[in-house]
């Protein structure tokens, strides 16, 4: 009504045309935000030359001077402080690749029990749910690592279970594989497996697109891995591996795997919570599929395995993905808190590099952004396998 | 057509024990070899439980430590401090049930809740105080149940001045050690105080700015929206520990010459930007949920953007994710614990100090299953309550 009282002006002052005025509004923000970080940068910069320091990473190349517990290739307190820094994160990736393996499963069956008509298999799982997201994870690891690990029995009363499993409080000894002269070759014919394995894969999933049938694909592509495997283990005139079993030597263990207590209780802990939360959400994703349609699946003739392979699981999983990339990844991030049990992942060792060299920025930036990368790599990944198998929508 | 909840079966499908245990426990064999393992296990577990907490732990370290468990090393003479704000949350908390609670018999049963922790292995006086706490919280209910509409407003005024007065009391006030409400300084805090303090702090402020961040995050302006959404993937991919050891070592760096900031108030920032960030993504999902239609009618009735925001989007947001907030409340209380990590003396932190006594070497699983029994105790409650509160409310079945 205002503008057809006065329809003779066409331009309006910029003060009151929005397109301007949001213009306006960002550049001000802009410049609020780089006036903050540069006071910042400012202030850094300041008080670092007080100390006498100038960012730089130059210092990576020092040697580090102290020694680590564990250690995936050779290291000692004459390496670099890059080299310590790469050791940390081959620790952290092992934590976290063993960790989403075993939450995984674990988390499957505890979200399957949840569902259980058997009411004491139900009520169990949900008395383990109720119990573990409940707590905090950090007092949680710490109770296992003190109050669990490091009070099983010294080596000489240690607790052996069947499999030769030892348990003592110096670390759990597992059995091991000693790759023997002919395990190269093995290893040969296992990647042979493999690629038989795809073509398997492959095959089968076009045989399944050509004629709508839905033949077992994973099932037969492992089974041929499977046969390859046992065919060369067979058939090689030295068995690839030998199978080293722990025992108690003296105060120490020896022979086997010997997993420091540290490792067992930050990946057993981290295992047991994670799981809880992803029982939730295959719980979650099970019970999302309507129940209308498995009763159609029966109406159709299919079987019960059949019911849950072809219409169940699928439709779950659509709905399971996004929630258990978040759990991953809260894995990931969680195996940080190794610094509270001494398991030397990459934030405790940078913890470690930063107390002696005071280089506090420097570190801490590094591994914002080593996480930071391991985080989008995980997402980027689980996102990929979300775009394969959500719904195609008309 | 009758309703099908109130039929009655027929005859033989009426429950009696036997044919439900044999529908739920013994349906199948495979169904009977697992309640059998898991008859079992519940069996082995719940034995080896009880033998420990019942016959094998020392448990006169809690006892002998609960005060430090709770207030850390606060000085004792000025605990009653302490006593007067829990006393004012209570009464508050009194009021508001005996206001809001009015359909619940039971509601008001929590407010006894205290004088069952009396029964506690605390101190005579702490006892003292508890009952009074109680008989307070009853007072709180009673005035409540009286006059609700009277009260209505200045409950909720006195919700909103609760954190300012338990920040003074506990802070205190004058700087000189006779006068009135004499400081005590941060790094006497300690316990479940701190916790409490951590948690309720990193809350608060991390609320307006997660709001903040998630509208940006759903605005035009371009450079805002990067902006928010770089601040929230940022902090999203990174570990809270990483965030505290940034606010411990770094943020001290950042600030000018002569500024400082306590080591309590650097955990405190550190709490909040992590929590502002996992705040912005359940906000915009609860905006993402409020349909268009509501922008065009508000649009329609003459209200600005702002207006429509504040008056008819962010409410209706709000009250659709509250389940998700009491969730990621619940983790703010869990994730406080990490300050132990930078050296603060919070429950978790407390718990190593009462360990290094050396007439109590060795007592880890005792110190920390009691630990761990507060952690869980505080959650279970809260998200019991809220459940109890949704169903009440209708939230987010509207």
């Amino acid at each position: 009504m205002q503008r057809d009282a006065q329809p003779q002006q066409t331009t309006i002052p910029f003060w009151r045309d929005e397109r301007a005025l949001k213009v306006l509004g960002q550049i001000i923000f802009v410049i609020i935000v780089l006036i903050i970080g540069a006071l910042i940068f400012h202030n850094m910069r300041v008080g670092l030359a007080k100390q006498g320091i100038t960012l730089s990473y130059s210092f990576f190349k020092n040697v580090s001077g102290f020694d680590i517990a564990e250690t995936a290739f050779p290291y000692d307190r004459n390496s670099t402080y890059w080299q310590a820094f790469l050791i940390g994160l081959v620790n952290t990736v092992t934590v976290g690749s063993v960790g989403i393996v075993f939450s995984t499963i674990l988390g499957v069956i505890l979200g399957v029990a949840r569902l259980s008509t058997n009411f004491i298999i139900n009520r169990l799982a949900a008395f383990y749910l109720e119990l573990i997201r409940n707590l905090s994870l950090l007092v949680f690891l710490i109770f296992w690592y003190l109050g669990v690990f490091l009070k099983l029995p010294r080596v000489q009363n240690a607790v052996i279970w069947p499999g030769d499993i030892i348990l003592t409080n110096r670390g759990v000894g597992i059995p091991w594989g000693i790759p023997t002269a002919s395990f190269p070759t093995f290893r040969l014919i296992l990647l042979f497996g493999l690629i038989l394995a795809l073509i398997v894969f492959f095959a089968l999933r076009a045989y399944s697109q050509r004629t709508g049938r839905a033949p077992l694909t994973l099932l037969w592509s492992i089974l041929t891995l499977i046969v390859v495997g046992a065919l060369g283990w067979l058939l090689l005139p030295e068995k690839p591996l030998i199978f080293d079993l722990p025992f108690v030597k003296g105060l120490n263990l020896s022979g086997g795997k010997i997993l420091t207590p540290e490792f067992m209780a930050l990946t057993s802990g981290l295992v047991l919570y994670t799981a809880a939360f992803i029982g939730e959400v295959v719980r979650a994703g099970i019970q999302s599929v309507s129940k209308g349609q498995s009763e159609a699946a029966r109406a159709l003739g299919l079987n019960g395995f059949q019911t849950l392979r072809l219409i169940v699981f699928p439709q779950a999983l659509r709905v399971i993905i996004p929630p258990l990339t978040s759990q991953y990844l809260n894995l990931v991030k969680n195996s940080s808190l190794a610094i509270a049990v001494g398991y030397p992942d990459v934030f405790y060792v940078s913890n470690t590099i930063q107390n002696q060299t005071g280089r506090a920025v420097e570190m801490i930036s590094l591994v914002m952004l080593t996480y930071l990368s391991i985080s989008l790599l995980t997402s980027v990944l689980m996102n990929w396998y979300n775009q394969r198998i959500k719904l195609v929508e008309r | 057509m009758a309703n099908l909840d109130t039929m009655m079966p027929p005859v033989t499908e009426r429950s009696n024990i036997l044919r439900w245990a044999r529908k739920n426990l013994f349906g199948s064999w495979t169904d009977s070899l697992l309640t059998v393992v898991g008859a079992l296990i519940a069996y082995w577990a719940m034995r080896g439980f009880l033998n420990w907490a019942l016959n094998v732990a020392e448990w006169e370290v809690i006892s002998a430590n609960m005060r430090l468990l709770m207030i850390g090393q606060y000085p004792i003479e000025h605990a009653g401090r302490l006593w007067l704000w829990l006393g004012f949350l209570v009464f508050l908390a009194g009021n508001s049930i005996g206001i809001w609670a009015r359909g619940s018999r039971y509601a008001f049963l929590l407010l006894l809740a205290p004088a069952a922790l009396a029964l506690a292995p605390f101190g005579s006086e702490p006892k003292r105080w508890l009952v009074a706490l109680t008989l307070t919280g009853l007072v709180g209910w009673g005035l409540g149940r009286g006059k609700p509409e009277v009260l209505k407003r200045s409950v909720i005024a006195g919700w909103v001045v609760s954190l300012p007065i338990i920040v003074i009391l506990t802070h205190g006030l004058s700087s000189s050690e006779t006068g009135f409400m004499p400081v005590v300084r941060t790094t006497l805090w300690g316990g479940l105080l701190l916790t409490f303090l951590l948690t309720v702090v990193g809350i608060l402020f991390s609320f307006p700015m997660g709001v903040a961040l998630a509208l940006g995050r759903r605005s035009e302006l371009s450079v805002i929206r990067w902006f928010s959404v770089g601040y929230i993937e940022l902090v999203r991919g990174v570990p809270l520990i990483t965030i505290l050891f940034m606010a411990q070592l770094m943020l001290p760096l950042f600030l000018p010459d002569g500024w400082t900031l306590d080591r309590v108030l650097r955990a405190m920032v550190g709490i909040t930007l992590f929590s502002a960030a996992y705040l912005a993504e359940n906000v915009r999902g609860g905006l993402q949920a409020i349909p268009k239609g509501q922008y065009e009618a508000a649009e329609a009735l003459g209200l600005n953007g702002v207006q429509t925001m504040i008056f008819i989007i962010l409410p209706q947001a709000l009250r659709l994710i509250i389940p998700i907030l009491v969730g990621q409340f619940i983790g703010v209380f869990k994730d406080t614990s990490l300050v132990a990590i930078v050296g603060l003396l919070d429950l978790l932190g407390i718990g190593k100090t009462v360990l290094a006594q050396p007439q109590f070497l060795g007592l880890q699983r005792e110190v920390y299953a009691f630990i761990s029994l507060i952690f869980w105790v505080l959650s279970y409650g809260m998200s019991y309550l809220s459940q109890q509160l949704e169903v009440r409310l209708g939230v987010g079945k509207r």
